[in-house]
């Protein structure tokens, strides 16, 4: 199963399958009222416009890492190796744009110039950022594929059934929030075993409590709106209501927290990092980078561009979420802006 | 010798810069009020009416407004042209305002004796005893018990009550006009004609002039000396009060008289205006 | 009222239950009582004084029965001894909270009293440039992982310039804030950016309200509506908010506190995971949900205070 899932051909058709995804959500938004109307205020945002361009940056970066194809000596390569690959790797450290390697006892010089410098292994420190967009694009978009319906099914189910139905949910979400959100994922992840996977799982359990409280809130406030007692009125199925009705009305807070939960998500993963919860190892990430950027820093000669490269891929990305959320915010209720 | 008019609005054109372009929400107008006189504003939703009211203080919010040309008289001083600190001395001291919701435009944190109180502090500083400077008022538009009623929330009051406590707040202030922006529109009829009754009383107690502004024909008659129909950011009619409602010049003013159901009349369908039509007329 | 604050206590129960229960499962399918053993023993252990170990604890018994003495000794507040140090949990806890505190509450005032201040500031100059600035600088403040500006500031106060200590912590008087100097930092710009953003938005959320227009018509100054009355307005949601976020304190920032050496509950509770010391874990983790339902229980009380209209009614 684990052969199949990482295969090539595999990888590049949930790709396409991921962009052909986001241009039907874009497609069907373009027919609704309210989505045109918020998209024409958010394209007056600059800062929005230029926000989102970071971001679909680091997609498409992320989106180059997965996509591959096989050479000739049987291995893959990755379309993002085409550009940036074939930068061979050094023995160990070595400073931004150097001559030199960093050891002190036979400084040889470098096989070829790198940008920013290698780490503790030789590899590339541009290259690695670039390729841990591909994990932390990973690790959001599966989170978000577990939090974002279990939230957002039961803020639906608790705000419009109410009673026993929210008493329930609310005991559970109320439950799963009291405890320590590190403890939670720190178990999960130590009982599933590392990996992307379970970070994405452990994430999403997590997450979805605070998408849950929002639904069930605006959930609230829509069921109690004369046009849904109307609705009832005139016989309309619960699942119908439900459907054409509240759906609708909610699925831009939904958008909102998804961006901003991103953010979040990412950032999560530079935690975990540093409690040796985080990717494995041989995996490129930002938050791993982080990590040993922490030991590095006390060395002599200083190693800071391994932290400083990952601080500011990260935080690239980070803010750029943040500030679309803010823009979307605003564009769907321009009066709180 | 006539008397200089206490507001005299010049040919008073003001735009809107919005994210859609920009709005002419009122296009020359020019009308006066003076002392004692009791001005109806009467339009539809959209005419400009409040637009109107609202800039007498210039009150609107300053981007996006633009006061693109004429003049606002107060006692013979332009109001386009003083500063912030004018502008608030002039506000509830000469101008006062009362809002068609009394329910949110009343702060709801604060007792209404305090927000009277805040008032009085402000542009009567002279008064001592303030507490009975509030019930004063209170008693003044028809609050029954007011000593009771002072450290009351708004929330706890009814609609006619809330709306009866900011004419008191704005009469406290002791000013020379009040601009009544369709105070009766958000209560109920009977709670409506009551209120009608109170601002009639007033009127002849404390000699004040009103600009009232409205959508509906049927409460001037009796409080208003003039009246000035208002369509599309125009003025279309403008007159002596029952000469307008008997023998109505233009157009629209005929089709808005119209409409005002008359009791004991046989009619199938209520009278509808038409627009488009009158488009063409101003 | 008091009926309503004993209401919310029940329903505390089964959530507290809940939260016991959850631990209690993720411990034994973390770790077999044999795993606990040789963790503390050490893998040198003998076979014996493992079993001898396991017997003492009681770990052997049936999980149902472990269960039910566990609540029981929760409910009493009975949390026993630490596995790996043996001190007596409850003066761990009491040792642990004022670090904790000296951390978490001055940052939590800077959050507080700079973000309503510079909030109530945007909204006075909003939608100009400067309000868009500083809303861009708290979410570029927000953007940074915790992480960084923990090993930034330290390698920077600490390794390079020597002022502070790199980590540690003691009780010495007005040198121990030395010790604190950083961790607070951190704590209030992580604070800082976040909370400007929230009460601008609930500030900004007053300023369209019709008794604005109204305070300003009987012509009081723009700076006097915003301080009194869309102040006193925004109080409210932002009691709610705030006071909701005070029994957090005490549980303090487990990053901070590991990473800095301070021995506030947060580092408790992280070296205790690390080292799979379970009664620690335990209790932390209880106390931890007690305080959480508190928040809650508290913020409701709070916003029914308050709101006059939800006072009087």
């Amino acid at each position: 199963m684990e052969a199949l899932f990482t295969h090539w051909l595999t990888q590049n058709l949930l790709v396409l399958a991921g962009f052909s995804l986001i241009a039907w959500m874009l497609w069907s938004a373009s027919h609704h009222e309210r989505w045109r109307r918020a998209w024409l205020r958010f394209r007056s945002d600059r800062g929005g416009i230029i926000a989102l361009v970071v971001v679909g940056i680091y997609l498409i970066l992320g989106a180059l890492e997965v996509l591959s194809f096989p050479t000739k000596g049987g291995g893959t390569r990755t379309v993002l190796d085409l550009f940036v690959g074939g930068v061979p790797a050094e023995k160990s450290y070595s400073a931004p744009l150097a001559t030199r390697l960093l050891s002190e006892a036979k400084p040889d010089p470098v096989k070829a110039t790198h940008l920013l410098g290698t780490d503790a292994l030789g590899k590339d420190v541009f290259v690695e950022t670039l390729k841990a967009c591909k994990t932390a694009l990973i690790i959001g978009g599966l989170t978000a594929a577990i939090y974002i319906p279990l939230g957002t099914l039961f803020g639906i189910l608790a705000g419009y059934f109410r009673r026993r139905v929210d008493d329930l949910i609310q005991y559970v979400y109320t439950t799963l929030a009291s405890i320590p959100t590190i403890l939670l994922l720190v178990a999960i992840i130590l009982v599933l075993g590392k990996g992307l996977g379970t970070m994405s799982f452990a994430l999403g359990l997590t997450a979805w409590v605070g998408l849950c409280r929002l639904i069930r809130g605006e959930t609230l406030r829509q069921a109690e709106r004369p046009y849904i007692t109307a609705a009832r009125a005139l016989g309309q199925s619960h699942w119908n209501i439900i459907t054409r009705h509240i759906l609708p009305n909610v699925l831009h807070l939904v958008v909102i927290n998804f961006v901003l939960g991103f953010s979040g998500i990412v950032l999560a993963e530079s935690v975990l990092s540093y409690l040796g919860v985080g990717t494995p190892v041989g995996t490129p990430s930002w938050g791993n980078m982080i990590d040993s950027g922490r030991s590095e820093l006390s060395r002599d000669p200083m190693v800071w561009w391994n932290l400083v490269s990952a601080t500011v891929a990260l935080f690239g990305l980070v803010l750029s979420l943040n500030l679309v959320g803010d823009s979307l915010r605003r564009a769907f209720d321009p009066k709180r802006g | 010798m006539p008397e200089t008019p206490l507001l005299e609005i010049r040919d008073l054109s003001i735009n809107f810069a919005t994210e859609n372009g920009t709005v002419e929400a009122v296009k020359g107008i020019s009308f006066t009020v003076s002392k004692g006189e009791t001005l109806a504003v009467v339009g539809e939703s959209g005419s400009g009416k409040s637009v109107t009211g609202l800039a007498l203080t210039r009150l609107l919010p300053e981007p996006p407004t633009i006061y693109k040309s004429g003049e606002i008289i107060l006692e013979g001083r332009s109001v386009l042209k003083m500063s912030p600190r004018e502008l608030r001395n002039i506000r509830g001291n000469k101008i006062a305002y009362i809002f068609q919701e009394p329910s949110t435009s009343l702060n709801p944190v604060f007792t209404i004796r305090n927000q009277i109180a805040e008032a009085i502090k402000l542009h009567r500083p002279e008064v001592r005893d303030i507490d009975a400077e509030v019930i004063k008022y209170l008693d003044l538009v028809g609050i029954i018990d007011p000593a009771k009623r002072l450290h009351d929330y708004p929330h706890q009051l009814s609609g006619g009550m809330q709306q009866r406590v900011m004419i008191a707040m704005a009469l406290s202030c002791q000013p020379d006009l009040l601009v009544a922006d369709e105070p009766t529109t958000a209560l109920d009829v009977t709670i409506q004609a009551q209120i009608m009754d109170q601002l009639r009383d007033l009127k002849k107690q404390v000699n004040m002039s009103i600009i009232l502004i409205t959508h509906n024909f049927g409460i001037i008659s009796g409080i208003a000396d003039r009246v000035a129909v208002m369509f599309r950011g125009k003025i279309v009619e403008y007159g002596d009060t029952r000469t307008v409602l008997s023998n109505p010049q233009h157009p629209y003013t005929k089709a808005l008289i119209q409409c005002i159901p008359q009791p004991g009349q046989k009619r199938e369908r209520l009278a509808t205006i038409d627009h488009a039509a009158l488009e063409a007329t101003i | 009222m008091l009926s309503y604050v004993l209401r919310r206590l029940l329903y505390a129960v089964p959530i507290v239950l809940g939260v016991i229960a959850i631990t209690f499962l993720l411990f034994n399918v973390l770790q077999t009582p044999q795993a606990a053993a040789t963790l503390v023993l050490g893998p040198k252990a003998s076979q014996q004084a493992r079993a001898e170990w396991i017997k003492n604890r009681g770990l052997d018994k049936p999980k149902s029965e472990q269960f039910v003495k566990h609540v029981k000794n929760m409910a009493t507040f009975n949390f026993g001894t630490s596995w790996k140090s043996g001190r007596e949990l409850n003066e761990v806890f009491r040792t642990g909270v004022g670090p904790s505190l000296m951390i978490t509450i001055p940052g939590f005032l800077a959050g507080l009293i700079g973000g309503v201040g510079l909030a109530l500031y945007q909204v006075f100059v909003r939608n100009s440039l400067l309000d868009r600035s500083i809303t861009l600088w708290a979410v570029a403040l927000m953007s940074v992982p915790t992480v960084v500006y923990i090993i930034f500031l330290q390698a920077i106060g600490a390794l390079m310039l020597n002022y502070f200590p790199a980590s540690g912590f003691d009780w010495r008087g007005l040198e121990t804030l030395k010790f604190v100097a950083l961790p607070i930092i951190i704590m209030a710009v992580v604070n800082l950016g976040s909370d400007v953003r929230l009460y601008r938005t609930i500030f900004m959320e007053e300023i369209t309200q019709d008794y604005v227009r109204t305070a300003l018509a009987k012509g009081l100054s723009s700076g006097h509506v915003l301080g009194v009355h869309v102040f006193k307005n925004g109080l409210i949601a932002l009691i709610t908010l705030t006071v909701g976020s005070l029994p957090a304190l005490i549980t303090g920032s487990l990053l901070i506190e590991n990473f800095f050496g301070i021995p506030g509950l947060g580092n408790v509770l992280v070296l205790a995971i690390g080292t799979g010391d379970q009664p620690v874990v335990m209790a932390s983790v209880y106390l931890g949900s007690l305080l959480y339902i508190a928040s809650l229980i508290l913020t409701d009380i709070c916003y029914a205070l308050a709101d006059p209209r939800i006072r009087l009614s």
